[in-house]
């Protein structure tokens, strides 16, 4: 393990780094957890402030309240957030272990894999570091590797790697030898390009992208692989268009923040106030009133004595901002994420995989999420593609109950038996299908449908394996070609091998083999593939497959009614969101193909402009093609996808699905899953390759939409909504290079108006900046979900980041903030948890600011009459417990239990979603509501009572007017209050509920008791000095009555104030129902790339056991 | 993958009615069924409760008179101009006539008022040792600091009481004489000064020192009076039972009065003729006026008054339980009015449709 590796451009010779793989993740240890925790904490604004407040309070001149008052709660506070963090902590240090997996001859974990080691990578393994692929097992060391991870393209790719390596094999001692030295580039984000030069026994070798196989990549089709590493953990490509991960925080925080320091504000100022009013009190009466209480030595006039009072203020008032809100929040979130964790309905029981909250820090945004963003490739589909249907001369084969089966059809579904392939014996068992007289048309040996299959059978890339005989597994370039081989493997065409020339197909039993003179191969222009047998009758013909668009105009004229029918069928394929093959064919005239036969090796061997050559030498051939059919393939939704999709709509949820994938699939699968419907108005394509054309495009979409309202008076695509943006019947599909440009604006007002967006050919870095687009430009929240490395970026960035788990890689997952196994779950984790946990965390805002306002602001209302000299109501008890103690409980439980709406009904009416989307529960207007109710409560609260005990005496005479009585009434009168505040804030009655209410209200009173009782009171006299109050004002029918009332005047405006709310209806959208005709689509779509025809035709692939330096004639 | 290994539905979570968030519960509705009665129910019985309550205040007897002494109001003015900037001010008497024409309905109470007050400014609230008022030895030598200026006499002994709020100890007295037939004698009405106190602060809050040798002066020596007193705490009253922190009026004055004006309990009037109330006749007051308060603006009243069963006269939550009583009733027909309204509405809207 000699090898070198040096980054930077040129001749820069750095010694090999070191630079493991491993990331540390854990970061505390047993020693070190207290100091940096504290430190940790302290550097939060809400701690540090309760540390400044404490040492105010030991400033004997302005305390006005005993310092355990504060000291008590922030223990507490601390140390519930200290335990939450170590177990924090201990998680993150068990994931740290997961992630790793172990191969190399040494077995080694991945972590441990350093830059310049050699490894070994077996089939199916998944790669995690960049490698510089060596030799592999496949001839001319090729290696394939699926992407999907990367760009969520399905089909293969193939590496290779440099001859002078490729020679080494697996031979361990030469590979154990290789000392070669690596120059590349600086570790970057470019998936597609790489530049570096091997230096090997003194020669210089030029390395590209083909020879690297990037961390993420899937080893398929090959047995083993050698490959030198050159870029580990946060240095590989994929790591590096990861994105930064940035703490996320939710508007709530956002917003709390905001508050906090509106908050401050208003401490600050009622604090002036009041010592202002002190400033006034002492000079008119407190200066005359020094013969009982004389001023403190140290305070020489009045101003400095209110600037004094200034403090003590703050101090008694900075209730105002509760120690105990932070901490509360954690916990509700935690106890959220729980239930999330918890939730039956989000376990998939196939792969045994529960739902995660893997963080616990974003619960409530859940319920306010506008934007999703997905992935389309294993997030939306499975990834798997079924033939369905075909249409064979003008009939249609296939079930069409098929596709509503998770609908309605479940019951159908059982009543359908599978057809019966046994008579075919190389049949793929795993392949079903469900209308018998497709098997029947072949039994009969039908000539259309036999010559049918036989094109699917023969027209394709698929190299076949069979290790053990009659077990063949194919190797498609991409799923939908595997599928339509396998179909016609399974109807009695099997495609059983190939050489370079040959093709050997097993037709209903019989070996026969053709003979293949031509791949005319796909690419993206010309949407076709054709390939020219000779059959063993030495009849020439070519088959073709491509796209029904372009197939229909290189159809031979005699063929026009069929082509009719064939494209109605196709139409209906389309409408159930099928991928279509056009599939047709022509017989040759041997002397014709000579002929072209010569013209193509002409243009092959033309050095210039040799592919604009080729392809007008294939526009030659495949003309006057005779129409066999068409296939449907079915790209395999994951369950319940299209339904999911329909209520998230509902919910005015907008999905925008951004794909590495090609422009057709995407749009296809969007028709699919619902985020297109067929009544979609328009659908904008957006195609430019520069900014005016893109704009161009905008600008002139922009138009017709908008334009077209104006014409029509209620706007023909995009009736205002109710909450005033334009919602559009219409869908935007948009190419990568769009975002390219500086039309970020022009795009996005665009894309907001429409109903799907559909951005293609995304690289990871690309999904993320359309996810901080929008997250720039609205301000609403974004929830991106997706099941591949390539979506780790977006998953990052957005406000929630969702991954798909149980999926073969793990990237997305760990760098998710939820995961679960299947994309239905979104819809219960929005509908169901996010809305409970947004209305759970409004509820518990609005009520723990009102209570501390209410509590708080009584000391406000009593500065009036206690001379301004910051006097509290209250026993320092109460204060120290009352956030701690007596309410938190309730309010815990509310926020951890209420249920406004039950699941079903959640789920049943998605519209329930809106009114998080538009932050109506718990906003600025509402905390300002919960100001002012906190103000009116606090002066019923102090007046009342004062009202009560003003001059009044009990029935024995004796007064209870006194300070110490007043404090019990009014704090007694504060916790009904609020009690029964949260009593009518709570609509789901628990048994768990009552008890922590009425529990926290009883438990109230023995405090009460144990707090004012004789034993305490007389062993620490200057602590505990309310001995004998509870005992002598309880009892008291004044008391009881100033309570009912204060209980009753706080809460007459509640009441009424829900009772009327109600009353007033949410308008609703004005719907507006326009018919539209279904148009005319292809479905046209195809997984698929260049490059597999002419490796097959050069012999690269071939597995039969030529000799390996047999100079095999192979064009380049 | 790492967990197919495991058992088939391993990682299932539990089925249960608090994790799945499906415990039963009760779901209240607040319907216009239910609120509006509970509206009208609880207005009329506020309507009721408060009327009984303004009946039962307004059914309390209250005399009261104004001794502070303002010019021109009465022979008290005397002593408090001979107060008005000397201190201490010197002894002075005077007296307050007045008559009742009928029996005065017993039991009867003798309180004193002050206003302008402020035994609730938290420096003064704080100046207090609840240790040396719960006799404990160590604490009546050494007084906290939040005692001072009334820690340390000038002398440099410890206060006892210290603080403000000993210190200011109300110290004016009263004596009730009645004159039974016109021009007759004035006899003394007999005044309990006992049990004006609470029962858990007479006798379990405050305690005086461990006596010495059986002697309470001995217990308090080496400690000084606040400076306004003219006698050390052990001679507050002859009664044993009734001096040092015991003393009823300095338990009284202790407990610190929540609002600027405020009333103390001086007397209960409940001995011989008079436990039935005061017989109709002339009376006089006599007056030592002692505690100056015209300095700050303040007033001292004193106020004979019966007691019902729900203490003496306040007519506050009588008047405040017919308003809350009305106003309930009110928003009760306010949402009747709005809820049929809506009703009408929504049918019309279902019409439509």
């Amino acid at each position: 393990m000699a090898a070198q590796v040096n980054w930077g451009s040129g001749n820069s010779t750095i010694s090999t780094p070191q630079v493991t793989g491993c990331v540390k993740t854990s970061k505390y240890n047993a020693l070190n957890f207290l100091p940096m925790n504290l430190f940790e904490q302290f550097q939060r604004l809400a701690n540090a402030y309760f540390l400044f407040l404490l040492f105010l309070q030991l400033i004997p001149q302005i305390s006005s309240l005993a310092w355990y008052t504060t000291v008590v709660p922030l223990m507490v506070v601390l140390s519930i957030t200290a335990v939450k963090d170590a177990i924090d902590d201990m998680v993150n240090w068990h994931s740290g272990i997961q992630g790793s997996l172990s191969c190399r001859i040494v077995t080694e974990k991945w972590m441990n894999v350093q830059v310049g080691d050699i490894i070994k990578l077996e089939n199916n393994q998944i790669v995690t570091a960049d490698i510089l692929l060596l030799s592999s097992s496949e001839p001319y060391s090729l290696t394939y590797i699926e992407t999907a991870e990367l760009d969520g393209e399905t089909n293969l790719k193939v590496k290779q790697a440099i001859s002078v390596t490729s020679e080494m094999e697996d031979n361990l001692k030469l590979l154990s030898a290789f000392d070669g030295e690596v120059r590349c580039e600086s570790p970057n984000n470019k998936l597609d390009k790489f530049t570096g030069i091997l230096m090997y026994k003194g020669k210089n070798y030029l390395l590209n992208h083909d020879r690297l196989i990037l961390r993420g990549c899937v080893i398929r089709n090959t047995d083993w692989c050698y490959g030198l590493v050159i870029f580990t953990g946060p240095d590989t490509k994929v790591m590096q268009n990861s994105g930064k991960s940035t703490f996320k925080r939710t508007h709530i925080d956002h917003l709390m923040n905001v508050l906090v320091l509106w908050i401050f504000l208003f401490l600050g100022s009622m604090c002036f106030l009041l010592a202002v009013g002190h400033y006034i009190w002492e000079n008119n009466k407190g200066y005359y009133f020094q013969d009982y209480l004389p001023w403190e030595d140290y305070v020489t006039s009045s101003v400095f004595s209110a600037t004094l009072i200034f403090w003590s203020y703050f101090i008694i008032l900075n209730t105002m901002v509760p120690i105990s809100l932070y901490v509360s929040v954690e916990i509700i979130r935690l106890g959220n994420s729980f239930y999330i964790n918890w939730d039956q309905k989000m376990f998939y029981e196939p792969k045994n995989t529960p739902a995660q909250a893997r963080t616990t820090t974003l619960n409530e945004e859940l319920g306010q999420v506008k934007y999703v963003f997905s992935d389309k490739t294993g997030t939306l589909t499975q990834n798997i593609m079924i033939f369905n249907k075909c249409s064979i001369n003008g009939m249609v084969y296939g079930m069409h109950v098929f596709l509503f089966s998770l609908s309605l059809g479940e019951i159908l579904l059982c009543r359908l038996e599978k057809v019966d392939f046994s008579y075919n014996k190389l049949a793929d068992p795993k392949f079903s299908f469900y209308d018998k007289t497709l098997v029947e048309a072949v039994k009969k040996g039908n000539h259309w449908v036999h010559l049918f299959f036989l094109s699917l059978s023969l027209c394709h890339t698929v190299i076949s394996e069979e290790k053990v005989e009659g077990e063949l597994v194919y190797q498609a370039q991409s799923p939908d070609e595997g599928a339509l081989v396998t179909a016609a493997r399974n109807f009695g065409f099997v495609f059983r091998s190939r050489t370079s020339e040959t093709i050997m197909v097993v037709e209903m039993g019989k070996m026969r083999i053709y003979q293949l003179l031509a791949i005319l191969d796909f690419n993206n222009v010309r949407k076709r593939m054709s390939v020219i047998v000779r059959t063993p009758e030495n009849r020439i013909l070519l088959f073709c497959k491509g796209a029904d668009t372009i197939l229909c105009k290189l159809l031979h004229p005699s063929c026009g009614s069929l082509k009719d029918i064939t494209m109605d069928h196709l139409d209906d394929f389309a409408s159930d969101g099928l991928r279509t093959l056009m599939v047709a064919y022509r017989e040759l005239d041997s002397a014709f193909f000579q002929d072209w036969s010569k013209k193509h090796s002409e243009a092959c061997l033309s050095l210039e402009n040799r592919e604009n050559k080729i392809s007008i030498v294939y526009e030659e051939i495949e003309r006057d093609l005779m129409l066999l059919g068409a296939t449907a393939i079915e790209d395999k939704l994951q369950d319940g996808v299209p339904e999911t999709i329909l209520t998230l709509n509902k919910a005015k949820i907008k999905i925008w699905v951004l794909t590495g994938d090609k422009q057709e699939t995407a749009v296809n699968i969007a028709y699919a899953c619902n985020i297109f419907e067929d009544e979609m108005d328009e659908i904008f394509i957006v195609e430019g390759n520069n900014d005016e054309t893109v704009g161009g495009e905008l600008r002139y979409e922009g138009r017709t939409a908008t334009n077209g309202g104006e014409r029509e008076g209620q706007g023909r695509f995009c009736p205002k909504s109710f909450w005033g943006s334009l919602e559009c019947r219409c869908v935007l599909v948009l190419q990568a290079h769009a975002l390219e440009g500086n039309l970020e604006l022009e795009l996005l007002r665009t894309a907001c108006m429409c109903k799907g967006v559909i951005c293609c050919r995304m690289t990871p870095l690309q999904k993320a900046q359309v996810v901080e687009l929008v997250k720039k430009y609205k301000k609403a929240v974004t929830l991106a979900i997706g099941d591949g490395a390539n979506d780790v970026s977006m998953i990052k960035v957005a406000h929630i980041g969702v991954g798909i788990s149980g999926q073969e890689g793990m990237q997305a997952m760990l760098n998710s903030d939820y995961a679960f196994s299947q994309f239905r779950y979104l819809q219960r984790l929005l509908l169901v948890h996010g809305r409970w946990s947004y209305n759970r965390m409004c509820k518990f805002l609005s009520y723990f600011f009102y209570k501390n306002f209410a509590f708080t602001l009584v000391h406000v209302w009593y500065a009036f009459y206690s001379g301004f000299s910051a006097q509290t109501v209250y026993d320092t008890w109460f204060i120290t417990f009352y956030n701690l103690v007596y309410t938190s409980l309730p309010v815990l439980g509310l926020s951890l239990f209420d249920q406004d709406v039950n699941e079903t009904w959640s789920l049943r009416f998605p519209e329930l979603y809106e009114p998080g989307q538009h932050n109506l529960y718990f906003n600025k207007k509402e905390f300002v509501k919960c100001l002012l109710h906190g103000i009116y409560s606090s002066f019923v609260l102090f007046f009342i009572p004062m009202g009560t005990v003003y001059n009044s005496v009990r029935k024995d005479g004796k007064e209870i007017s006194d300070y110490q009585s007043f404090s019990l009434i009014v704090q007694t009168s504060l916790l009904c209050v609020v009690t029964m505040q949260i009593a009518l804030e709570t609509t789901y009655w628990t048994m768990i509920s009552h008890v922590f209410t009425w529990g926290s209200l009883g438990f109230y009173f023995c405090i009460l008791f144990f707090l004012y009782s004789d034993g305490l009171c007389l062993f620490f006299p200057d602590t505990f000095q309310f001995l004998g109050v509870a005992r002598n004002t309880l009892n008291l029918p004044q008391m009881w009555l100033s309570v009912v009332l204060s209980m009753i005047l706080c809460m007459l405006p509640v009441v009424g104030y829900q009772f009327l709310k109600p009353l007033h209806p949410l308008p609703y959208p004005i719907r507006t129902k326009l018919k539209h005709t279904a148009s005319r689509r292809s479905a046209y779509a195809f997984s698929h790339k260049q490059g597999f025809g002419a490796l097959i035709t050069s012999g690269k692939t071939m597995k039969a056991k030529l000799p390996k330096k047999n100079s095999f004639p192979y064009k380049r | 993958m790492t967990w197919s290994a495991t058992a088939r539905g391993a990682h299932q979570p539990d089925n249960t009615a608090f994790t799945q968030q499906r415990l039963p519960a009760w779901h209240p509705l607040l319907s216009a069924g239910i609120a509006l009665p509970l509206f009208f129910c609880a207005g009329l019985a506020f309507i009721g409760l408060g009327l009984g309550l303004y009946y039962s205040s307004n059914g309390i007897k209250e005399l009261a008179y104004d001794y502070t002494g303002d010019p021109g109001t009465g022979n008290c003015s005397v002593c408090a101009a001979a107060g008005q900037g000397r201190a201490p001010p010197p002894r002075c008497s005077c007296a307050w006539y007045f008559s009742l024409p009928e029996l005065f309905q017993g039991p009867v109470y003798l309180y004193y008022e002050l206003t302008n007050f402020y035994q609730n400014n938290r420096r003064y609230g704080v100046s207090r040792d609840d240790s040396q008022l719960s006799g404990l030895p160590s604490s009546l030598r050494h007084p906290v600091n939040e005692c001072a200026p009334y820690q340390y006499s000038a002398a440099g002994l410890p206060i006892a009481p210290c603080g403000a709020i000993a210190n200011s100890l109300f110290n004016d007295s009263f004596s009730l004489w009645h004159q039974r037939r016109p021009n007759g004698p004035y006899v003394e009405v007999p005044l309990d000064r006992t049990g004006i106190a609470w029962w858990t602060d007479y006798h379990v809050k405050f305690r005086n020192p461990p006596l010495v040798n059986g002697s309470l002066a001995l217990a308090f020596r080496g400690t000084a009076p606040p400076p306004n007193w003219h006698r050390p705490v052990y001679e507050l009253s002859p009664d044993p039972n009734n001096t040092g922190f015991i003393n009823q009026d300095f338990v009284v004055w202790m407990r610190t009065a929540a609002l600027p004006t405020f009333r103390k309990l001086y007397a209960r009037i409940r001995q011989g003729n008079y436990s039935a109330g005061l017989p109709r006749g002339a009376y006089r007051v006599n007056i030592t006026y002692n505690y100056p308060v015209r300095a700050f603006g303040g007033h001292k009243s004193l106020i004979f008054s019966s007691i019902s069963w729900m203490g003496g006269k306040n007519p506050f939550l009588g008047i405040a339980y017919l308003l809350v009583g009305s106003l309930c009733i009110l928003v009760g027909f306010v949402m009747l009015v709005v809820y049929i309204r809506y009703q009408d509405q929504n049918d019309d809207e279902e019409d439509d449709e």
